[in-house]
C-alpha cells in the first residue's frame, strides 16, 4: 500500500486502541466506544473546522507520548488535540476532568433558558444529554438570563437565539455547504449572537442543514413547528431519487402522516450525508419516498419509548385499575344534594368569590 | 545598583525626535545598517538569544526561543507582525514609545524583519490610538525615503515593506492568534493551538508575533550585543522594563527600569513613583496589568521567604498565585486605603465580561456570572455564599478556555478574595454601611 500511515498506541481510560497517525483523542475514543467517548457539543466531524469552543470534551492527559511521558500542565480538548503515540488520556475516570465538565455544563445552562416543555429539540437535544449525563442537578445561578429579541432569518427556519449555545456550527454549514454565508456571529461575549447582516434571510438549497446541526433548539424547522414531541413520531429510513443531494434521510411519521424530513444521523449525532431544501421541506407525502425500514433508535433514547407503541396500551391499563381499586376508598358519607342557595350561602364560597374579586381587581389595574 | 542604564528611552527628552533627521543624528537607524551590511539573519537570532530578553506582552516568552521557532518551508513566506494592540487596563507603555519614538519601533521591526527573513511586516495598532497611526505612517515614509525600507535596502538586495493596520478595538485581538484573524480581515476570535503561529499564522504562514516594547529592545541587542545585554537585569530577567504606573502614588507615568530594582526603592524613591499620596497608606498593588492577581501590601514588599521583593518575574511571581503575581504587561496600579477592593474587582470583571470574545463557553457565561454576582456584593445584595461561589467559578474557568483571557479574568476575582475575604465578607454582612458613598472598609491590614 502507497502512504501508508503508521498505526499508534493510545490509551484512553485504560482501553488501548491503536489508530493511524494523526487521529484526534476524540476519534480515537469514539473508535473504542461510547462508554469513554468525551461528549461533544461544538465538534463536528463532517464540519471542517469545528471543534474547540464549548469545552466540553475537555479531557485529562497524564502521558504526552512514548518518547515524553510528561502529562500536560493543562486539561485539553480532546477534539483538536492530536494522539500521540504512547499517550494516556484520562477521561471519565479522572475526577478533574468531570468537576470540569460539571463546570461546562453549569456555563452553558445559565442563559440558557430551559423551556424543554415548549421546545421543538426537546428528545433529541444534545444540551439535555450532556447536562443529564455530565450535570449536577441544581443551579447556583440567581441572576437574570440575558435575552434577545426574535428575530426572523428565514421562511423555513426559526431562530431562537435564546437557547443558542454559540456552537458556531451553522456558521461552518453555511460555509462549507452553501455558496453564500449571510448569516454569522455578531456581538461578543455572552451578548454574542447568531444573526443575518441587516435583515437578510438565508437562501440557498442547502441552508435548512443548519437545523440538523443545530445541537439545541435554537434553529428548528417552521414546516414542523409545534406539530408534535419528537418522542411521539417514529422515524424510518427512506430515499428518493433525488438530483440536488443524495436523497437518503429520515422520514418522521406521526401515524401515518409524515410530519418532517431530516438528513441521517449516527450514533454520535452527526450527519451522514446533508440533504437538500426540496427533500426537507417540500416532500412531504409518503408517495415521494421508497421506505427502507425502521431507522436504527438507541435504546435509551426517549424516541425509542414510543416507536413500537409497546407501552401505549400499558398506561391507560394501569390508570383505570388505580381508579378501579381506590373506587371504593371514597366517602360516600358527603350530602351530594345541596341546593345552589345553601352552597351560595356557606363560608368556603364567600372565602372563594373574595378570592377572585381581589385577582381580577388587580388584572384591571394592570391593564 | 546601575539603575540608569536606559536602553528605550535614552534619546526620549531630545526635542523633535519623532523626526527622522534628529533620530538619525541621535544615532538612530546604525543598527539596520550593522545588520544589514555586517550580519546574517542567523547571527542576528543568535545575539537575541543571548541576550535573553523576554517578551514584554506579558508572558515573559524568552524572545530568542521563539523567534528560532520560525518554521521555514521553502517557497512559503514568513511574516512578522508587532502586536501594538496594547489594550490592558493600567498598561499604557507602547503608546508612549510609539507616540514619542516611532523611529526606534521602525527600526527594530526592519532589524526583526531581517533576521527573520520576512519581507512584509504589519503593525497592528490598537484602533482607539489613530494620531499613533499616523504618527507611525509619517515616520514609515520618512525611512522609505531615506532608503531604510522599501526594495533594496542600502543596496543589500533585501526588501520589506512595513504596513500599520488599525485594529478594531477589542481586547481580545492582544492575543496573538486572535490578532491574526483580525489581520486577515476575519472576526477576532483566538484559534485552538496547536499549530501555533510559529508553524501556521498570518495567512497559514510562519509568523512571529512581538510585543512593541520587545522590538524596540533589538537595535541595541544588534549595537551592543546580546552578551552587553544579558549583563543588565538580574537572574533570568535581563534588560529594562518600561513600567506604566498609575493609581494613589505621587508621580505616575512610565519609567524605564533595569530589571530587578527593588520594589521598596520603585515605590517609595523621589526619582520613580515617590510614595503614596500624602497622607494615606498603601494598601494593596496590581503589579502587572489588570489581569495579574492583586497583592496586599503586606505581602508586596516581602517574598514568601521574607527577602525584598524585586520588580522582576520570578521575584513578583515568587511561592506561585498564593503569595505572588506576575510582572506581566508592566501595568503598575497602586491603591492607597480608600481603595474599595469589592468595587475594583467589579471593575475588572465588568471590564472581562465586555470583552470576552464569546468563543469558548466557560470564558463567555463565566465573565458574565462573575460579574454580575460582583455586582450584587458590591451594591449590597450579596449572600455569603457568594463568595465561595466566584472562588469555584473562577476555578471552573482558569486554564479551561482557548486563549488566556479566561484565565486573566479570573485570576483579579481569586486572588482579591483570597487576599481580602474579610472585606467581602464585610461588604455583605453590613450592607447599608458598603453601599454608601465613599464607604471603605477599614479593618484590612496597611502597612505604613
Amino acid at each position: 500500500m502507497e502512504n501508508e500511515v503508521p498505526l499508534i498506541k493510545v490509551t484512553i481510560d485504560g482501553q488501548e486502541i491503536r489508530v493511524p497517525a494523526g487521529t484526534t483523542i476524540m476519534e480515537a475514543a469514539r473508535q473504542i466506544g461510547p462508554s469513554v467517548a468525551p461528549p461533544a457539543m461544538c465538534y463536528y466531524k463532517p464540519l471542517q473546522g469545528s471543534g474547540g469552543k464549548c469545552r466540553a470534551c475537555l479531557v485529562k492527559v497524564s502521558a504526552g507520548s512514548e518518547k515524553d511521558p510528561r502529562p500536560m500542565p493543562k486539561l485539553v480538548a480532546s477534539c483538536i488535540t492530536g494522539a500521540q503515540d504512547g499517550m494516556v488520556v484520562e477521561n471519565f475516570t479522572s475526577p478533574e476532568v468531570v468537576e470540569a465538565r460539571k463546570g461546562v455544563v453549569e456555563f452553558l445552562l445559565i442563559n440558557h433558558p430551559l423551556d424543554c416543555p415548549v421546545c421543538d429539540q426537546a428528545g433529541e437535544c444534545h444540551l439535555q444529554d450532556f447536562a443529564f449525563e455530565n450535570g449536577v442537578g441544581e443551579k447556583r445561578f440567581v441572576e437574570e438570563k440575558r435575552t434577545f429579541e426574535p428575530e426572523d432569518i428565514g421562511d423555513k427556519v426559526q431562530l431562537h437565539m435564546n437557547r443558542c449555545i454559540l456552537c458556531y456550527r451553522c456558521v461552518y454549514t453555511a460555509n462549507q455547504l452553501t455558496e453564500k454565508r449571510v448569516h454569522g456571529v455578531m456581538g461578543r461575549g455572552d451578548h454574542a449572537q447568531i444573526s443575518t447582516y441587516i435583515k437578510n434571510s438565508l437562501e440557498s438549497d442547502f441552508y435548512g442543514n443548519v437545523i440538523d446541526v443545530c445541537p439545541v433548539g435554537a434553529l428548528t424547522d417552521k414546516t414542523y413547528r409545534f406539530k408534535s414531541r419528537v418522542w411521539f413520531s417514529k422515524p424510518v429510513d427512506a430515499h428518493c431519487d433525488c438530483e440536488k443531494c443524495s436523497g437518503k434521510v429520515q422520514v418522521w411519521y406521526k401515524g401515518d402522516e409524515v410530519i418532517r424530513v431530516t438528513a441521517r444521523k449516527n450514533q454520535w449525532g452527526e450527519v451522514e450525508d446533508f440533504i437538500c431544501n426540496t427533500c426537507r421541506f417540500d416532500r412531504k407525502k409518503t408517495s415521494d419516498w421508497v421506505i427502507e425500514g425502521p431507522s436504527k433508535v438507541a435504546r435509551n433514547s426517549v424516541i425509542a419509548q414510543n416507536k413500537y407503541g409497546l407501552n401505549q396500551g400499558k398506561k391507560p391499563e394501569f390508570a383505570l385499575n388505580y381508579a378501579a381499586t381506590n373506587f371504593k376508598g371514597i366517602d360516600d358519607a358527603r350530602d351530594y344534594n345541596q341546593n345552589l342557595d345553601q352552597i351560595k350561602k356557606s363560608e368556603d364560597y364567600k372565602a372563594l368569590m373574595q378570592k377572585n374579586d381581589k385577582f381580577f381587581s388587580k388584572e384591571k389595574s394592570l391593564k | 545598583m546601575a539603575n540608569d542604564i536606559k536602553i528605550l528611552t535614552e534619546h526620549i527628552n531630545i526635542p523633535g525626535i519623532e523626526t527622522f533627521e534628529v533620530y538619525r543624528k541621535a544615532g538612530g537607524y546604525n543598527a539596520v545598517e550593522k545588520a544589514i551590511k555586517k550580519m546574517s539573519p542567523e547571527e542576528i537570532v543568535e545575539e537575541v538569544k543571548k541576550s535573553g530578553i523576554r517578551g514584554r506582552g506579558g508572558a515573559g516568552f524568552p524572545m530568542g526561543m521563539k523567534w528560532s521557532f520560525l518554521a521555514k518551508p521553502e517557497g512559503v513566506p514568513r511574516y512578522l507582525v508587532c502586536n501594538a494592540d496594547e489594550s490592558e487596563p493600567g498598561t499604557f507603555k507602547d503608546h508612549y514609545l510609539m507616540k514619542n519614538l516611532p523611529h526606534l519601533l521602525i527600526e527594530g521591526m526592519i532589524v526583526s524583519s531581517f533576521a527573520l527573513g520576512a519581507n512584509k511586516s504589519f503593525i497592528y495598532v490598537r484602533g482607539e490610538l489613530m494620531y499613533v497611526v499616523r504618527i507611525l505612517e509619517k515616520a514609515i515614509e520618512e525611512a522609505k525615503a531615506a532608503g531604510f525600507l522599501g526594495k533594496n535596502i542600502l543596496g543589500s538586495g533585501y526588501d520589506l515593506e512595513l504596513v500599520v493596520q488599525p485594529g478594531g478595538g477589542a481586547y481580545i485581538c492582544g492575543e496573538e492568534t486572535a490578532l491574526l484573524e483580525s489581520l486577515e480581515g476575519k472576526r477576532g476570535n483566538p484559534r485552538n493551538k496547536p499549530p501555533f503561529p510559529a508553524v501556521k499564522g498570518l495567512y497559514q504562514s510562519p509568523t512571529v508575533v512581538n510585543n512593541v516594547e520587545s522590538i524596540a529592545n533589538t537595535p541595541w541587542v544588534i549595537n551592543h550585543g546580546g552578551e552587553e545585554y544579558a549583563k543588565i537585569g538580574i537572574g533570568r530577567s535581563t534588560g529594562t522594563k518600561l513600567i506604566s504606573a498609575s493609581g494613589h502614588i505621587k508621580n505616575p507615568g512610565v519609567y524605564e527600569i533595569t530589571l530587578g530594582l527593588p520594589v521598596d526603592e520603585f515605590m517609595n524613591s523621589d526619582q520613580y513613583l515617590g510614595g503614596i499620596r500624602d497622607g494615606h497608606y498603601l494598601k494593596a498593588v496590581v503589579a502587572g496589568g489588570s489581569s495579574v492577581p492583586i497583592l496586599p501590601a503586606n505581602l508586596f514588599y516581602k517574598t514568601a521567604n521574607g527577602e525584598d521583593r524585586l520588580m522582576s518575574y520570578e521575584s513578583l511571581s515568587d511561592g506561585g498565585f498564593p503569595t505572588g503575581t506576575m510582572l506581566g504587561s508592566g501595568g503598575f496600579i497602586a491603591m492607597d486605603e480608600t481603595t474599595c477592593i469589592v468595587r475594583n474587582t467589579w471593575n475588572f470583571s465588568r471590564f472581562y465580561h465586555h470583552e470576552s470574545c464569546g468563543q469558548c463557553s466557560p470564558c463567555r457565561e463565566g465573565t458574565g456570572w462573575m460579574e454580575k454576582v460582583l455586582h450584587r456584593i458590591e451594591h449590597g445584595h450579596g449572600t455569603m455564599s457568594d463568595i465561595d461561589l466566584l472562588v469555584d467559578v473562577a476555578k471552573k474557568i482558569e486554564g479551561n478556555t482557548i486563549c488566556p483571557l479566561g484565565d486573566a479574568a479570573a485570576w483579579p476575582v481569586a486572588s482579591a478574595i483570597r487576599h481580602f475575604r474579610d472585606e467581602f465578607e464585610w461588604h455583605i454582612k453590613h450592607p447599608n454601611e458598603a453601599t454608601k458613598l465613599g464607604a471603605v472598609y477599614m479593618g484590612a491590614e496597611i502597612l505604613a
